[in-house]
């Protein structure tokens, strides 16, 4: 797999392993709701085939699942003298660059399940809605931190829009 | 024509034209709550004189209305139940009471510019106090609606970024507006030349009032009747302007039209064949939408004009209702240059904008006020382009510019690798992307041929993707953030490595120039006249 994007001099940082645990929950969930639905049609018609479709479902959130440590793994950010860097994804992968003078806020989320284990999840707003940067699985500690350090250098490098 | 409004010369001054920019409360154009509530009161007015007409006619001369009796018509009844005495009261005292109203808003309604905003506040039970920062104005928008233009009055509407972000002064009178309008973006350009208000001007408003009855129709005639763009505005090597003939074929041949033709051609066929017109009803509004679409943009782009003026480039639409937008220098986030498959032809390219205000309610005409360019040949074109993109004029950028829109052998785009091929059909020997000082180029579609432009010291952030596909074919998509609106930045089917590497150079590209951009106080650090 030489041929996956991989830019050149970045030490990327990476999340907290124990964000495989909440996005394994996750996709547990999620699998085992899709699969129930998708089974909805076989369950009331009693047409065997129609079974197929569940079981590609639930095939493809196991894949998901047993592929969740590799994702996790995969994200990734730095932060570079003038702008901050992230990246995700195995098969689609995804890399962002956003100048911290474009910053507009960043948000900590904590789900129920993250917040257990101790880990946020850090949101960058810019003025394009689809810059869609949010870096998960921080410890908390860490993502106060982190946000406390963007926003200041946010504020040193402010532009216009 | 003896034009009593100070007619307003090509002079990038500093000195402010009106007292309305003093940091002082002011109200607003005393005929606002009739142009406001304009149509309604019309039509109210207009129905009452319609169901009024044939009574009164038969009171006057006596006809046979009176025997007749109960016929429907509300005033006859009135009157044979000797209720009108009280019926004019009420009515009476129902127009005195809204006329009160109107008054009280009226008054209420105070608008205040100072060097850092403009605030407007307004209500009389429900406050409501709106406030726009100068230095994030997006553009400022003097619309007419045909009502408002009879009078002399016009709408100033200041576009502040953000959703739904502008702030509205209306109605201020004509000539007022546009001279308020130099003044708030003298204010916002960074010069603080904040004299005493000019000698000269304010002699001029005395003149005005003196002999404003007496010329006021020919006034009002004159403006109906003069030119779009007034002359001595703007430098005339910069005015663009559209001509009747290629708007009527640019409407003919663009896409929708087809796709309208087509649809009722098909639904005639249809109809002819089963005799079914209840299926019909489901295309009705597809008929009516699409239809308004291609009739509004032809009528409003009738008279359309831009030009460059000392604050900005200023853009005029409009046959009846006129509007004219003048959008200080560093507001466009991203210009894309696009032609229909059948303008090719002719030569034709449309374009247009992202810009960081997005309005709920569209302007006048319900326009769309990111289409710079209705229609236009490639030197209209290139124009436009050195209008919006004034850092993009030397020698290589417009060679880049011009091979955007007409590609050329061996030009500087670095384009997709022939195994591209596989996704990009057509277009991979267009597809491209450059680089030129301050600005990142796409350049894409073998048919519908459209070039990007995206200012580095606006890109909001830069992103580099890879699916599955592409990761076989050793491809990947560059994109570029901007602010919403009808542009994406994004350029698919790259070679990989030259994707990376220019991602590498964008993203510090872009931090480097929002760095150095100072356009949005764009005549800071000038000597105030």
């Amino acid at each position: 797999m030489t041929d996956r994007l991989e830019l050149p001099g970045t030490t990327w940082r990476r999340v907290s392993p124990k964000y495989i645990v909440v996005d394994v929950v996750g996709s547990i969930i999620s699998g085992i709701m899709a699969t129930a639905v998708t089974s909805l049609p076989a369950y009331f018609s009693h047409v065997a085939w129609l079974w197929i479709l569940p079981a590609v479902v639930a095939v493809i959130s196991i894949i998901t699942i047993a592929f969740v440590p590799r994702r996790v793994k995969s994200i990734g950010y730095q932060l570079r003298e003038d702008d901050f860097i992230f990246r995700r994804g195995l098969m689609f992968q995804r890399f962002v660059a956003v100048p911290y003078g474009r910053m507009q806020l960043v948000d900590i989320n904590r789900g129920p399940l993250a917040r257990a284990l101790g880990l946020s999840e850090l949101k960058f707003v810019t003025a394009a809605a689809s810059s869609g940067v949010v870096l998960p699985g921080l410890v908390h500690e860490d993502a106060e931190e982190l946000r406390d350090r963007l926003v200041e250098l946010a504020e040193s490098r402010r532009a216009g829009l | 024509m003896s034009e009593p409004t100070a007619v307003p010369h090509f002079d990038p001054g500093t000195a402010p034209a009106t007292r309305l920019a003093d940091g002082e409360w002011h109200r607003l154009h005393p005929a606002t709550p009739l142009l406001r509530g304009g149509i309604a009161f019309l039509a109210i007015i207009g129905f009452v004189i319609a169901n009024l007409r044939e009574t009164l006619v038969n009171l006057l001369v006596g006809g046979p209305g009176r025997a007749n009796g109960y016929d429907g018509d509300p005033f006859a009844v009135l009157i044979q139940h000797q209720l009108l005495p009280l019926a004019i009261g009420v009515l009476a005292l129902g127009l005195i009471l809204f006329t009160l109203g109107f008054y009280v808003a009226w008054r209420m309604r105070t608008f205040r510019i100072t060097d850092q905003v403009v605030e407007v506040r307004s209500g009389v039970l429900f406050r409501t106090n709106r406030k726009g920062r100068l230095d994030r104005i997006q553009g400022i928008n003097i619309v007419r609606p045909l009502l408002a233009r009879l009078v002399g009055a016009a709408r100033l509407e200041i576009d502040v970024a953000g959703q739904d972000g502008n702030v509205q002064l209306d109605y201020l009178s004509s000539s007022m507006a546009d001279d308020l309008r130099r003044d708030i973006l003298l204010l916002a350009s960074g010069t603080r030349a904040r004299e005493a208000v000019v000698p000269g001007a304010g002699a001029n408003t005395a003149a005005q009032a003196t002999s404003r009855v007496g010329d006021f129709v020919s006034a009002r005639a004159s403006d109906l009747l003069a030119p779009e763009l007034e002359p001595g505005l703007a430098h005339p090597d910069s005015v663009v302007r559209m001509h009747v003939g290629r708007l009527l074929g640019s409407t003919i041949l663009h896409d929708r039209t087809v796709i309208f033709l087509a649809v009722l051609i098909g639904a005639g066929v249809a109809f002819a064949t089963t005799r079914q017109p209840y299926a019909l009803f489901g295309l009705v509004p597809f008929f009516l939408g699409l239809g308004g679409v291609i009739v509004r943009r032809f009528t409003k782009s009738l008279r359309y004009s831009i030009a460059a003026t000392p604050d900005g480039v200023r853009i005029g639409y409009g046959l009846l209702s006129t509007s004219n937008e003048t959008l200080p220098p560093g507001r466009i986030h991203s210009v894309e240059v696009f032609q229909p498959i059948l303008w090719r032809f002719a030569g034709w390219w449309e374009v247009r904008v992202n810009r960081a205000t997005r309005q709920g309610r569209q302007g006048a005409n319900g326009q769309q006020n990111t289409t710079i360019l209705p229609v236009g040949n490639q030197d209209d074109v290139m124009a436009v382009l050195a209008l919006l993109l004034p850092d993009l004029t030397d020698e290589r950028s417009l060679a880049l510019l011009r091979h955007g829109i007409n590609r050329d052998r061996g030009d500087e785009y670095v384009t997709s690798p022939p195994r591209a091929a596989v996704i990009r059909w057509f277009s991979w020997r267009r597809n491209g992307f450059a680089s030129a000082p301050g600005a990142v180029l796409f350049r894409k579609g073998a048919i519908w041929r459209t070039l990007v432009i995206a200012p580095e010291a606006r890109v909001q952030s830069v992103a580099i993707y890879q699916g599955p596909l592409l990761r076989v074919l050793r491809l990947a998509t560059l994109t570029l953030h901007t602010v919403a609106g009808p542009i994406t930045a994004r350029l698919g089917a790259v070679d990989r490595d030259a994707a990376l590497q220019f991602f590498g150079t964008v993203a510090a590209g872009v931090v480097a120039s929002s760095r150095s951009d100072r356009s949005h106080r764009w005549r800071q650090g000038e000597a105030p006249a």
